[in-house]
């Protein structure tokens, strides 16, 4: 219930941004004064309409985990954004080692096969990706300077880094 | 006769040895797929796609590539359905009501033969049927403007809908969202961005590819660390596998009835395999009575939903050629591919690329054959590999998801946005909003908005146009029943739970 209406609330927040970001849409001569808008406003409509519909007839609220699950899940989330960032300046090898490595943990908190995972997953797949996929520019290792790290990291610290 | 040497023209360029080497390789890695619990067929396509573009192949070999994969994966499905009593994928669900009590009664390798057997029969005469049908309905496509374009997206929003959740709210939310994101980026027709909240990286609009493999395989990993990688254990001994004959001979009919039900079930725009297999089942069973044993370990309780979903799955495959217009989760993803390959899926299609449909349906009889050699005498390999755990799985198929969207643009930007994308799918998941509608209203957004805008310019912006023809009412009113229908047939067409399905979808 509870789930179910919290859900329905953002998501009505958001048609009803979206709808208000559609009425300002530029438009020039040639696309006509109407027809950009016409499909979001079309869209942002159907969607208050369904956000109502899940307000006042709610489901029943789904089996959330627990916390410490959440706080493993979150991690996740951290470690593969860092994952993402750092893809570029450092290469593949080090940053898949971590990156696998803390996710295998996740799933299984087991800290051998954890490391283990991480070190034959990041040699694995790099030898599968250069040798017989041959995209060994996507996947290769680079030593960066302290700069371009911290220019990375800053991506993901809000009001810091650019985009 | 002209399907004779429309498919000399296919098998032409199929039969190259390097399209047959990529056909082996599609089958072998979609078997693993589909075999692998918690990654399905759209989720295998959605993660190859990536890597098959950087690669470089071409449009045919791109295709026969993945859809081999496609049809492997949906073969595979049945080997952790009958082996763990977990469906590999959704559509597999089915096969785990007979599948499974067949192999704990000591007979795990007649279950997997048979079933094998009865996925080659249905996926066959599947795109025996794809073949027929496809040029004689891209032909009355032609006839299509676009206010029945714009009524035909709707229909497989609605329909799609209306099987893929409980809550039809929720099932259009999902449209919503895909179809608002697909929005964003700069109008073709005024050049002005759109809804981008002036993000640079947002003006070439958001690739589907990253929403694919965000809400499919990222948002696997938060099931796994919640479900801790449990359940992925073989408690079935298989011994020496031998072909049933008696089995299958007795299942023939069931299974060429069981294709019929599921082609039907695939051409249905939005259904899909799922429903393929499941009315399959249906149909047998009260064909055969309560004392046919279903349930219970009946050879036709194994070859009826195996055909039928394998049937619907090459089904499938005629709208999203003829139309554009996806009968399935996985089928939506294939139409992902076209698009990255430059194709525009159909009816022009049938007249301007004849090379790529008829290679594409050449390379599907190829791969239905070369599955068959691989399902059934090799099929202890797959089950070898089925004892993968999850906690190297999971990071493996992470990290090669991550390589393949960063190989697309070199980006963090799609890498952060794929992450989002996994977030909101697992909550979109976790509230029981399916999220294939999501997908699809990416896919098709653009489409869909230009057929209106076109009909809008062409009638003088009056409303009523696009309800002005025959065919555009048709879909209407086949729209406004596919969605509404599932709510008063929700007590009959109740899928029985054997098991929490927040497995990916179709």
């Amino acid at each position: 219930m509870a789930s179910d209406r919290i859900f329905g609330l953002v998501t009505l927040i958001t048609a009803v941004a979206y709808i208000a970001a559609a009425t300002q849409i530029q438009t020039n001569f040639f696309s006509g004064e109407f027809l950009p808008k016409l499909f979001p406003l079309m869209i942002g409509a159907v969607a208050v309409v369904c956000s109502l519909s899940i307000i006042f007839k709610p489901d029943p609220d789904p089996a959330w985990p627990q916390p410490p699950t959440w706080i493993s899940m979150g991690i996740a989330v951290v470690v593969l954004a860092f994952y993402a960032v750092l893809l570029t300046p450092l290469g593949f090898i080090l940053p898949t080692v971590f990156a696998a490595g803390i996710l295998s943990y996740q799933i299984s908190p087991r800290i051998r096969p954890a490391i283990l995972s991480g070190i034959g997953l990041s040699l694995g797949l790099f030898v599968l990706f250069k040798y017989a996929l041959g995209l060994g520019n996507i996947v290769a290792y680079r030593i960066p300077t302290a700069a371009k790290l911290w220019d990375a990291i800053a991506i993901l610290i809000p009001f810091v880094g650019g985009h | 006769m002209d399907i004779l040497a429309n498919l000399a023209i296919g098998f032409g360029v199929a039969l190259s040895p390097y399209t047959l080497f990529l056909a082996v390789c599609g089958c072998f890695l979609g078997t693993i797929i589909g075999a692998l619990p918690g990654l399905g067929p759209s989720n295998g396509v959605a993660i190859l796609i990536p890597i098959t573009f950087t690669l470089g192949l071409d449009a045919t070999s791109a295709l026969v590539l993945m859809t081999s994969v496609y049809y492997g994966a949906m073969y595979g499905g049945r080997i952790s359905s009958i082996l763990l009593n977990i469906p590999g994928d959704e559509p597999a669900l089915m096969t785990t009501l007979d599948g499974y009590p067949m192999a704990k009664s000591g007979r795990a390798g007649d279950a997997l033969v048979l079933s094998g057997v009865a996925s080659f029969v249905g996926a066959l005469l599947a795109t025996i049927g794809l073949m027929l049908l496809a040029p004689s309905l891209a032909r009355v496509a032609f006839l299509f403007g676009p206010a029945e374009y714009f009524a035909l997206y709707l229909l497989a929003f609605c329909t799609l809908g209306g099987m893929a959740s409980n809550n039809q709210a929720k099932a259009a939310l999902a449209a919503c969202i895909g179809l608002g994101i697909a929005m964003i980026g700069v109008d073709s027709s005024s050049g002005l961005p759109r809804l981008t909240g002036g993000n640079l990286h947002l003006y070439d609009g958001i690739d589907f590819l990253v929403a694919i493999v965000g809400l499919f395989a990222i948002a696997e990993i938060f099931f796994f660390i919640e479900s801790h990688g449990k359940g992925s254990s073989i408690g079935i001994k298989l011994d020496k596998v031998t072909i049933p004959w008696k089995d299958i001979m007795a299942t023939k009919w069931t299974m060429l009835r069981a294709s019929g039900v599921g082609f039907i079930a695939g051409i249905l725009p939005g259904a899909g395999a799922s429903l393929g297999s499941f009315l399959a089942y249906m149909t047998e069973k009260s064909i055969a009575g309560p004392n046919g044993g279903f349930g219970k370990g009946a050879a036709k309780g194994i070859a009826a939903p195996e055909a039928g979903n394998n049937s619907a799955a090459g089904g499938a495959l005629v709208p999203m050629l003829t139309l554009g217009v996806p009968g399935s989760g996985t089928t939506a993803v294939l139409l992902a591919l076209l698009m990255t390959l430059n194709i525009t899926p159909g009816p022009t299609l049938f007249s301007e690329r004849p090379e790529v449909v008829w290679g594409l349906i050449a390379s599907l009889l190829i791969a239905n054959f070369v599955l068959l050699a691989m399902n059934v005498p090799m099929v202890k390999i797959f089950v070898r590999i089925l004892m993968v755990p999850a906690w190297v799985l999971l990071p493996g198929v992470t990290m090669i998801s991550f390589v393949g969207i960063y190989s697309l643009s070199g980006s963090y930007f799609d890498l952060l946005l794929m992450i989002g994308f996994g977030v909101l799918g697992y909550f979109l998941r976790k509230l029981d909003v399916p999220t294939v509608p999501v997908i699809l209203g990416i896919l098709l957004g653009g489409n869909m908005e230009d057929a209106l805008r076109r009909a809008m310019t062409l009638s003088d912006g009056d409303p009523m146009y696009l309800f002005s023809s025959p065919i555009a009412i048709g879909f209407w009113i086949a729209a406004i029943a596919g969605f509404v229908a599932p709510m008063f047939l929700r007590g009959v067409l109740k899928k029985p739970q054997k098991h929490p399905t927040d497995g990916p979808i179709d």
